[in-house]
């Protein structure tokens, strides 16, 4: 099984961790720093498994950030490659051309996108429309909810600028709608990523 | 009044731009304050945005347990923003060790009953990831029931709650196992996924599980066909192979219920090998179905073809351009080298090729592989392969690369000599590496080489003259120019260049050596010793070493100090015996490494116990002074100052304990009898020594009268050395009382033939009596 999954940029700032073994969370600092330690030590062309401790680390790099899983002596390490693949395009389909400041300004985003494709470190579901479609249904009922009550009215977002890199910004609802932050395409405010996940399909 | 807080991304963005870690933490700790004052006052329509900027805050490192009762409170809300967001902050910051975590597991509960798939999805998703064992005990029963459920979506989340609540509590293996088998005949590929992994889950945990579900196998190997043969559906597939996750799982799953059962194994062998064949590689998708295609035909019994197939789909993998392939192709291989040992030495020259890749995880594998792949037939190819890449691999794999390359040519050295090269070369390349019997290992195995005694001490000589910073290699090299110095001096060895020597060069090495600040306190020592053993190996004369040695006994170091005072006691007092102390040790029997280590301790406890013994008068004050050191034989005593039979104390040391066959023995002479005085000589020849001979002079007296002042003394060739140990006494009363004996120690390096004259003086009968002869008839075994 999977042991935890991090996120984490070049200069080690963590952007997402998911832990699906119970451990304190002084053990996990420990951990994420040692192994966010060893894998910013390997070089461009260096394969990506390693071992740690009694785990095995698979690890890819898209663009500024670092998808780095653990898992266990049994699993399949390239099947695992696949999983992290997966999961960078589900993100891309949902924030439209994903950079790593969507992922900071929308961080329970990625964690909401996550849970609906693993689930205790295993694969829930293998097509990606179905995963998408969940969170789809999962925002409008957010949204449908939050129609119900009138306070929320006062908090509502302003719109979203068009915003000049993403052409394929299409946000899932009208920007008006859309309750107490940036549309999805994250640009916001106006600044320039800090880079695309340049994706290999 | 409600004081405006920042939204999420206000705070991020303020976050974000602190130039410092005290501005950030300025910034957090102000905000947190607000938090907890709005937590405080209760304010359930922003509670969800306090809680995801409080999340926001503890992913960057600041504690946020304040937000847990929070958590609570959202999730029991019945907006979906507030569960989705309290649900999140639960798995976050909840966790078994804190005792709040149990308070969720009502409002699971209630999410669970009630119909809104996604409110059911988050409960089953928070369950799966924090739920600890207690609260899985609690809502089995809850997770049972929806796997039964219409929603297609509830399902999937709930066979894989099951597999969570499982690996928390075993037990529960009861409630989920009936469900299996209906499951499985599921379409859904999330469901179908699910319940495999569920399956895998209950097979590893319980062997009842594991034969309960043996007879699904051909249902799995029906589906995994169908995912091969025909079910290519855009949705499912990744670079044109079905499903990969869903065959992974598969084939993991028949893994385990087809190991040690022939049955199941034969069912699959079809299927693998249909798989095996045609799955398309050329993305990584299919390489990973592969991959655990190959991973499962190694594991269950499958037939001898199969078997050669994946190895050979490994060696493929080899050659692949993608290193995340090599790698886990090395790693496999490594697995199956004991069990497939012939079919993995086929690729053993693409395994030696990636020893040259600059990755370190691949080039650590293919070292590993390697080494395994070492056998007497290619032991020198490989071990060439090796070398090259001892010299340009990493530290951090060196010392394994030199251990494994030392303990291969131990097992599989053609001939001793190329063992002395190959442990010479690892010792000039990575000798700072090695471990630290490497040492021990090379001084026995030159030791027990007697032909290569010349060889080895100028192929030593050189290397020590190009560098003295190696360690292990100066110190086997001071050794063997201490033992075999006479050897590097004389002539020329045919199987190096001609080498001139000088006494004089060899004096200044080890005098470098000693001097050097790069030589380590044991290495001095080995310096020390050999030049003190080559104080009789040179002709020339000693005096530079005697002035090394005593400059030496005012050294700082303990152990130096100590050897230099006895070295120089050597010189001044006891240069008769320096010779018989310093020669040659005898050949090392090959018993293992402990051998060398007890030869050396007993070379040690023969340094100390033949000073014990004396022929001087002064013998009694050495005894002494040494009575203070522990005799090994305990032969300390006033006089009479040693045991009836100190030659057996002594031929017991000088046997190696390896246990040696026991020396033949040589009949005993009777030479001298005189009105019933009786000599007789009895003679051992030590079989570790072949130089030496022990013979126990014993005097007995038969007659009505004491013999007294019995004083025997002897005489031997030139070229012989005799050492006469102090007799036993100087009476032997009458009646046949207790004889008097006497050792003598013979060395004959020359083995010439022994001529010994023996003169006896002393009183009988009122008279005193002197006697010179030559002792004839001596035996050739004495000599030969």
């Amino acid at each position: 099984m999977m042991r935890f999954m991090l996120l984490f940029s070049r200069q080690g700032k963590l952007r997402l961790q998911k832990w699906y073994l119970a451990t304190s969370d002084k053990e996990r600092k420990k951990m994420v720093r040692e192994l966010m330690q060893v894998v910013l030590a390997r070089k461009p062309k260096m394969c990506s498994f390693l071992e740690w401790r009694d785990l095995k680390v698979v690890y890819k790099r898209y663009a500024s950030l670092y998808f780095c899983c653990a898992i266990e002596g049994q699993d399949n390490e390239l099947i695992t490659l696949e999983l992290i693949h997966r999961y960078v395009e589900l993100l891309d389909k949902y924030f439209g051309s994903v950079c790593e400041l969507d992922i900071i300004f929308n961080f329970e985003k990625a964690y909401f996108i996550l849970d609906e494709f693993l689930m205790g470190g295993d694969v829930q579901d293998t097509s990606k429309k179905s995963v998408l479609k969940a969170i789809e249904q999962a925002d409008l009922l957010q949204e449908v909810r939050a129609w119900d009550s009138e306070e929320e009215d006062k908090y509502r977002g302003g719109g979203c600028p068009p915003c000049p890199g993403h052409l394929a910004c299409q946000p899932r609802l009208p920007p008006s709608r859309h309750q107490g932050g940036p549309p999805p395409c994250g640009v916001w405010p106006p600044q320039h990523p800090v880079g695309q996940l340049a994706l290999k399909l | 009044m409600v004081v405006p807080s920042l939204k999420l991304q206000d705070l991020i963005e303020e976050i974000r731009g602190a130039k410092t870690q005290a501005q950030e933490r300025e910034v957090i700790q102000k905000e947190c304050a607000h938090i907890r004052a709005s937590f405080r006052d209760g304010d359930p329509l922003h509670r969800h945005r306090q809680l995801a900027k409080l999340l926001y805050v503890h992913m960057l490192g600041y504690p946020a347990h304040f937000g847990q009762m929070e958590c609570l409170k959202l999730i029991a809300s019945p907006r979906f923003t507030d569960k989705r967001v309290g649900y999140l902050g639960a798995m976050l910051l909840l966790d078994e060790r804190q005792d709040a975590h149990l308070l969720i597991t009502n409002s699971i509960k209630n999410d669970l009953s009630q119909g809104i798939q996604a409110v059911q999805g988050l409960a089953l998703c928070t369950l799966s990831t924090m739920g600890s064992a207690e609260m899985c005990r609690d809502l089995a029963t809850e997770v049972e029931k929806l796997l039964l459920q219409p929603s297609s979506y509830v399902r999937k989340k709930a066979v894989l709650t099951a597999v969570h609540m499982i690996r928390k509590v075993p037990e529960l293996s009861n409630i989920f196992l009936p469900p299996c088998a209906q499951l499985l005949h599921e379409r859904h590929h999330g469901i179908l996924l699910g319940t495999i992994t569920l399956i895998t889950e209950l097979c590893e945990r319980s062997p009842a599980a594991l034969k309960h579900f043996r007879k699904v196998v051909p249902q799995l190997v029906k589906i995994l066909r169908t995912l091969v043969t025909t079910g290519y559906s855009t949705e499912h597939s990744i670079s044109g192979v079905s499903d990969p996750f869903l065959q992974v799982r598969i084939l993991r799953l028949l893994r385990i219920l087809g190991r040690n059962h022939e049955e199941s194994s034969e069912t699959m062998n079809d299927l693998l090998a249909q798989v095996a064949t045609n799955t398309d590689t050329s993305r990584n998708a299919g390489s990973a179905v592969l991959f655990e295609t190959v991973l499962t035909i190694m594991d269950i019994r499958s037939a001898p073809g199969l078997r050669v197939l994946a190895v050979n789909i490994l060696g493929r993998f080899l050659l692949n351009n993608d290193k995340n392939i090599r790698y886990v192709a090395l790693t496999s291989l490594l697995r199956m080298v004991q069990s497939d040992h012939s079919a993995v030495q086929r690729h053993r020259p693409t395994v030696v090729e990636c020893l040259r890749e600059p990755d370190a995880s691949l080039s650590r594998r293919a070292l590993e592989l390697s080494l395994a792949l070492v056998n007497s037939s290619n032991v020198r190819a490989m071990t060439q392969e090796l070398q090259s890449f001892l010299e340009s691999c990493p530290p951090d794999l060196r010392a394994d690369c030199a251990s494994g390359i030392l303990l291969a040519a131990e097992r599989f050295a053609p001939t001793k000599r190329w063992h002395i090269d190959t442990i010479l070369r690892v010792l000039t390349t990575a000798g700072i590496y090695v471990r630290d019997d490497a040492v021990a290992n090379l001084t026995q195995l030159i030791g027990g080489a007697q032909e290569l005694h010349a060889y080895s001490v100028r192929r030593l000589y050189s290397a020590l003259a190009e560098d003295i910073s190696q360690q292990p290699l100066v110190q086997v090299a001071a050794w063997c120019i201490g033992e075999y110095g006479d050897l590097l001096l004389e002539g020329s060895c045919e199987e190096t260049e001609p080498l001139q020597v000088e006494e004089e060069e060899v004096l200044a090495l080890l005098e470098k050596v000693l001097q050097s600040h790069m030589s380590q306190p044991a290495t001095r020592g080995y310096a020390l010793t050999a030049l003190m053993k080559l104080s009789t190996r040179l002709r020339g004369d000693s005096n530079r070493i005697r002035q090394v040695v005593s400059i030496y006994g005012s050294c700082l170091d303990v152990e130096l100090q100590q050897r230099a005072v006895e070295y120089n006691t050597l010189f001044q007092k006891y240069d008769h015996m320096r010779a018989a102390i310093l020669e040659k040790m005898p050949l090392v029997e090959r018993g293992g490494s402990q051998v060398d280590g007890e030869a050396k301790e007993s070379k040690e406890a023969q340094l100390s116990e033949t000073a014990l013994v004396s022929t001087e008068p002064q013998a009694s004050k050495l005894l002494d002074l040494l009575d203070l050191l522990d005799g090994t034989s305990g032969d300390a005593q006033p006089p009479p100052p040693l045991d009836p039979s100190p030659g057996g104390a002594l031929v017991h040391l000088l046997d190696l304990p390896g246990a040696p066959p026991p020396p033949p023995s040589i009949p005993n002479l009777r030479v001298f009898e005189r009105e019933g005085l009786q000599l007789n000589l009895s003679f051992v020849r030590p079989s570790g020594t072949p130089a030496l001979l022990l013979i126990m002079v014993t005097a007995t007296n038969t007659s009505g009268a004491d013999v007294t002042h019995f004083i025997c003394q002897a005489a031997v060739p030139k070229s012989f050395q005799l050492q006469l140990q102090a007799p036993s006494g100087d009476t032997l009363p009458a009646q046949g009382g207790l004889p008097v004996t006497q050792l003598l120690r013979i060395l004959n390096p020359n083995k010439a033939p022994l001529r010994l004259k023996l003169r006896l003086t002393y009183n009988h009968f009122g008279q005193s009596v002197q006697e010179i002869f030559e002792v004839n008839n001596l035996p050739v075994e004495t000599w030969q």
